[in-house]
């Protein structure tokens, strides 16, 4: 895939938050659809945004855990559907034998016939929910979540870092648990069963607890948590602004996503919200006086992109609102889906950003000269850590941490 | 710049003060080196600088520690920020965010800059530190020096006038400690930076001294002046510093350049000694042996089609920048993991087949991390332990122990001990069932000098005893010492086998101090030169 250069002098790629609105849109618009055709195209013009836009950063490959994630979704819904049943009446497929159950557990059943009807609807459900995992999936692969922490508002901040420390734990440990894992065949002490797993808790939770403190203890070094005075009233007013603001648009957001169930489709509640989450992170702000560098701005790819995703749900919302027929999948008489148009040509608009966006400039550093040494991550130069390695530079288990995407960068 | 005023310290629980009323002054613009043995109170000097000691480990603290005029007492460390950087011993672990530039502006972002001043200083600090190339890429994707190079840059944006630092090379290899010392020397040169900086490994660092704290250890006064001053009766001195006190050269020579303008006389006492010439080759049967071995993590090439044997008897050193394989190697020679293609035989078996039992009756290895072999809550325990895990009589544990480092405290937990305690610990754990085939990696990671002559003649015993040593290590001044051959890896692959003398003699990078000011004729240490000069008097 060519991945032509449009990033300006002084840009490092788009706004973490236009990535995460564009992505916000695509997951929404999935989950006002069971049309398995336009299922499939929404995941189609994600993946082929990922694709195109990604970086060779580590976090970049989640997008891969979150489409293995997905098509498992599916499977265990087909699954659950074949053994205990949707008895939806229909084209039967194949007949399982019936095991009968005690009278009180009278609304479960095992077995029985299974109707393409019932599995076909388990697929189009499943396949909801897996476009919605790869929407964030995509989202994570585009721009590292920790750079969409650094939007948040100064108040915020601090909790964010907390929560990329946390975040960063998982394969800290992954990489603790290996290495004390070889340490201990090296002592010639069991790996495996109970005695293997006790003795390989306690050290990996030391590890652990050493690589926590030293990061607070620089941490601390390094400036964080300095504070400005602020009157105590303030404060308080503040976090109950924020508070009752986000219960608004937790509740907004529902009415958005489930038609029908607020008046106004709930927007009303996310605006009010919105404002006053403001106003409270606003004034709670006040007491730290960081200041960010080299925010990321705001132009016109940023709004191409997010104005795609947006366009892309608009076209169904609308669709939904006129009463468009094929939005939802009727499954009898069973027929091929039929194609919304207006709806499809909506979620095609949501391919924008695979050329409206700048690519980001981690992928084209070149690698040479003396800088071209194998990465600390990828050396073993810890011995124990040489099988963990790969955990870092993002082989096969690495994705199991690779959505992470926070700094673990412990390497060596 | 940093004043300490009769500071007395001492660590909760601890019977003895870490520091016993220090009284210090570091004036501005100088670069002061730290120096004293293993467990002296080093690290705890350093990080009482900028108040994290005590503020941030706990302790009692007596007396005050002043810089740029604040006091520790009034400021906790993230109010000091400004003022002192502190880079600790691992950088990897002080990474906030995951990408260089963001690092570098972490700090200016926490003390409230200006967007255009921290601009301009992330700049300014890319330029100074070499790290242009990398400024967008991902923290963990770096080596140790660019990773050590960053987190200097990440203090150092903040213009602080003061900068702290940890072993700043201990895990580097020659090359890369070079790149960071010069990046140092520059900040001290162009900037006039105030650094105070503790290091294990003085020939590295001393040429680079203003002037040179000895923390004796135990509690006893400081020393401070010159380098060549303090390093006159130095428990801890480098080699070059060793043969100019052979040599009878004053002042002391700090570096290879001043030792070659007074090398002269010396050269003409050794005239007629011949330098002692490398062994013949092993004879001994193989222990060990790698076939065309190679390992890929991802699409990394740790090892490349690899061949090597070993045999009895032989002290085999593995040398070659961070990340080149050499601790692939090491593993794969414990089994560690299994090779992606190629065959590997340790005394008639494959390493990664074996039961625990089996492979630690074979083959012994102590990490990077020694602590990482070290499960139990005390030592007599870890003795125990061993016995038990090893089928061995009771007490020979402990007897091994006794040989390497005697009068260790018995009831002492693992994590109390001294860098160098818990090495001899962890070595007596792995050598109590004598495995034929012994593996180092990095045996000298913050040992001091006294600490290394022991492990020398431990290793030396252990070689005639008919134990092979491989041991992975950047310490050529170990390797000049104790090793009979020199392997050198570069990206995976052998690059160099042969005697060690020859190898390192011949390599600009790996040769030892004494190697270099007495060159082109092959003497590798000061022992080899004063057994020569004491030949000499006896003859002459």
């Amino acid at each position: 895939m060519s991945r032509p250069v449009l990033a300006g002098p002084g840009r490092r790629g788009l706004h973490p938050g236009a990535w995460w609105l564009w992505a916000a849109c695509m997951a929404a618009a999935a989950s006002r659809t069971t049309n398995p055709i336009l299922l499939l195209l929404i995941g189609a013009v994600v993946l082929y945004v990922a694709a195109a836009r990604r970086t060779d950063a580590p976090w970049s490959r989640s997008i891969v855990v979150f489409l293995r994630l997905g098509l498992v979704v599916i499977l265990i819904r087909v699954v659950l559907v074949i053994v205990f049943g949707n008895r939806l009446p229909g084209h039967t497929l194949f007949t399982l034998p019936h095991v009968p159950l005690p009278s009180w557990a009278a609304g479960v059943s095992i077995g029985g016939t299974v109707t393409a009807e019932a599995v076909l609807a388990a697929v189009v459900q499943g396949l909801r929910l897996a476009v919605v995992l790869v929407c964030f999936g995509a989202a994570n692969s585009l721009a590292s979540p920790y750079r969409l922490l650094r939007c948040l508002p100064a108040v915020l901040y601090e909790a964010g870092v907390a929560i990329t420390v946390a975040l960063s734990f998982a394969p800290e440990l992954v990489m603790a648990i290996t290495d004390v894992r070889a340490a201990r065949r090296l002592r010639g002490r069991p790996t495996r069963g109970f005695a293997g797993l006790r003795g390989t808790a306690v050290p990996v939770l030391e590890r652990a607890l050493d690589r926590s403190l030293q990061l607070a203890s620089s941490m601390d070094a390094r400036g964080y948590g300095r504070r400005v005075p602020v009157a105590r009233g303030a404060r308080r007013a503040a976090a109950g602004a924020t508070a009752c603001g986000l219960l608004l648009v937790v509740a907004g957001v529902y009415g958005v996503l489930v038609a029908g169930s607020l008046p106004g489709g709930g927007i009303p509640f996310v605006a009010v919200g919105a404002v006053l989450v403001g106003t409270g992170l606003a004034v709670g702000g006040r007491r730290t006086n960081r200041t960010r560098y080299r925010p990321d701005p705001w132009r016109l790819p940023e709004w191409l992109v997010s104005g795609s995703g947006i366009v892309a749900l608009g076209s169904l919302v609308v669709a939904g609102v006129l009463g468009v027929p094929g939005l939802e999948y009727v499954l009898s008489p069973l027929r091929l889906p039929t194609l919304p148009v207006v709806a499809a040509i909506g979620i095609l608009v949501g391919l924008v950003p695979a050329w409206a966006a700048p690519v980001e400039r981690t992928s084209l550093v070149v690698r040479s000269g003396p800088t071209s040494r194998p990465s600390a991550a990828a050396e073993s130069e810890d011995l124990v850590t040489g099988p963990v390695s790969d955990t870092l530079s993002g082989a096969a288990p690495a994705d199991a941490v690779a959505p992470v995407g926070l700094p673990g960068g412990n390497g060596g | 710049m940093i004043r300490f005023n009769e500071v007395t310290f001492t660590y909760d629980g601890a019977d003895r003060p870490t520091l016993d009323r220090v009284d210090l002054v570091v004036g501005e613009g100088e670069l002061c080196v730290v120096v004293g043995p293993t467990g002296s109170g080093k690290t705890t000097l350093l990080r009482a600088v900028n108040g994290l000691v005590p503020h941030f480990t706990g302790g009692r603290l007596s007396g005050e520690v002043l810089v740029d005029g604040r006091s520790t007492r009034d400021f906790p460390p993230r109010e000091l920020a400004d003022v002192v950087g502190m880079v600790g011993q691992n950088p990897a672990a002080s990474f906030v965010t995951d990408v260089v530039e963001d690092e570098l502006a972490y700090t200016m972002e926490n003390l409230g800059l200006d967007p255009a001043v921290m601009r301009r200083r992330v700049e300014d600090a890319l330029d100074l530190l070499g790290l242009h190339d990398l400024r967008y890429r991902p923290l963990a994707t770096l080596s140790g020096g660019q990773q050590q190079r960053v987190a200097i840059g990440a203090v150092l944006t903040a213009s602080p006038r003061v900068l702290v630092l940890d072993e700043p090379t201990s895990a580097l290899d020659p090359a890369a400690a070079e790149e960071v010392l010069a990046s140092l020397t520059r900040l001290v040169h162009d900037l006039g930076l105030t650094v105070l900086l503790a290091e294990h490994r003085l020939e590295r660092v001393l040429p680079f001294a203003d002037t040179v704290v000895l923390v004796p250890g135990s509690g006893s006064q400081l020393t401070v002046g010159t380098a060549a001053d303090v390093m006159v009766d130095s428990p801890v001195a480098p080699p070059l510093v060793e043969l100019g006190r052979l040599a009878g050269w004053t002042p002391l020579p700090l570096s290879v350049r001043d030792a070659r303008r007074l090398v002269a006389p010396l050269r003409e006492r050794l005239v007629g000694a011949e330098p002692p010439h490398a062994g013949p080759p092993a004879s001994g049967p193989p222990v060990a042996r790698l076939d065309r071995v190679i390992v890929r993590f991802g699409d990394l090439t740790a090892l490349d089609t690899c061949d090597l044997e070993v045999r009895a008897g032989e002290l085999v050193a593995v040398m070659g920048r961070n990340g080149s394989g050499k601790s692939t190697l090491l593993g794969q020679l414990a089994g560690v993991r299994a090779p992606t293609s190629g065959r590997v035989d340790v005394t008639g078996a494959d390493p990664t087949g074996l039961a625990p039992r089996d492979l630690v009756a074979r083959v012994g290895l102590v990490p990077q991390d020694a602590g990482l072999l070290l499960y139990g809550d005390s030592v007599a325990a870890e003795c125990v332990g061993a016995d038990h895990d090893t089928g061995l009589a009771p007490g020979a544990t402990a007897a091994v122990l006794d040989r390497i480092l005697p009068g260790l405290p018995s009831d002492r937990h693992p994590r109390d001990l001294s860098e160098g305690q818990r090495l001899a610990l962890a070595l007596a754990v792995v050598l109590a069932p004598a495995p034929p085939l012994l593996l180092l990696d990095e045996p000298t990671r913050g040992l001091d000098y006294p600490g290394k002559a022991r492990l020398v003649t431990l290793l030396e015993e252990l070689a005639d005893a008919g134990h092979t040593v491989v041991m992975a290590t950047h310490d050529v001044e170990l390797v000049a010492r104790v090793a009979t051959r020199a392997v050198v890896l570069a990206e995976g692959e052998v690059v160099a086998d042969g005697p060690a003398r020859d190898v390192v003699c011949h390599s600009p990078v790996f040769a030892p101090q004494v190697a270099k000011v007495l060159a082109p004729d092959p003497w590798l240490t000061v022992d080899e030169v004063r057994a020569a000069l004491e030949v000499g008097a006896v003859h002459g």
